[in-house]
């Protein structure tokens, strides 16, 4: 039964480092800061989510499970905000995106 | 009403955040989640933008829909990102929701699947930046404005 546990939570991690990875290997690659926040997008949801479930394969059921998906809730309702004012911001500063515009934009 | 359930979920989590279960610990939680609930109340926080309680029937629901979609367009954006056909797009998508609470739920909905984000938000019209046409032609469907509409339920 450990054996299996240590199992799941090695293939959780290798998927979550894999995603930061990446992730990291984007935020240099891609053209401008717009495309940038995609591959940041990708750290924040895909890395973190993994790792917290590999780390809740090895607490099991313990309150500090509970705190390890209370981690997780909170990240997933601030890194959108975060994305989100970068964004903006860079918008505000009259940065245009790269790429083709459909339609009229704000 | 709210004042309650406000208490109870404040209080939940000190216990469970916790893990001490003597009286002394107890009384000082209940004592702090009831000072936080009157300074809440006193500050007129507590309305259906502070506590969206009008979420709850459907919100497991959503959450494992949405869980599924980010699986799904974290692994397209690592596609895009090893193959690198990169071909931005900016546009702006209509939201249906009434509620202030629900566009913002949406907004962050559409942020927090990697491939696109909201740039800017103008009362209901948000401008969406995405980082191919597939992710652009999954928000342009509508499917999740449709979710979170539901969601809402006020429709």
């Amino acid at each position: 039964m450990e054996l299996i546990l240590d199992i799941f939570t090695g293939i959780c991690f290798f998927i979550g480092s894999l995603s930061i990875i990446i992730g990291a290997c984007g935020l240099i690659k891609l053209p401008d800061v717009f495309s940038r926040i995609h591959a940041a997008g990708m750290i924040d949801t895909g890395g973190t989510a993994f790792f917290i479930l590999g780390m809740v394969f090895q607490t099991g059921w313990t309150l500090i499970t509970v705190k390890l998906i209370l981690i997780g809730v909170f990240i997933f309702f601030t890194s959108p905000v975060t994305s989100h004012v970068t964004a903006n911001l860079a918008r505000e500063k009259h940065i245009i995106p790269v790429g083709k515009k459909i339609g009229k934009i704000l | 009403m709210k004042t309650l359930i406000l208490f109870l979920i404040l209080l939940s989590l000190w216990l469970l955040m916790s893990g001490h279960y003597s009286i002394l610990i107890i009384s000082l939680g209940i004592i702090s989640c009831a000072f936080c609930v009157y300074v809440t109340k006193r500050g007129k926080l507590i309305d259906d933008e502070g506590l969206p309680i009008f979420f709850m029937p459907r919100i497991l629901n959503y959450l494992i829909w949405l869980f599924k979609e980010i699986l799904k367009s974290n692994l397209s954006t690592a596609k895009v990102i090893i193959k690198g056909n990169v071909e931005p797009e900016t546009f702006t998508v209509k939201a249906s929701q009434v509620t202030d609470v629900a566009r913002v739920t949406y907004a962050n909905s559409i942020t927090l699947t990697p491939g696109t984000v909201t740039t800017k938000m103008q009362k209901d019209v948000f401008e969406v930046h995405a980082l191919n046409s597939d992710f652009g032609n999954d928000v342009r469907t509508n499917e999740m404005d449709k979710k979170v509409t539901w969601l809402e339920g006020k429709k």
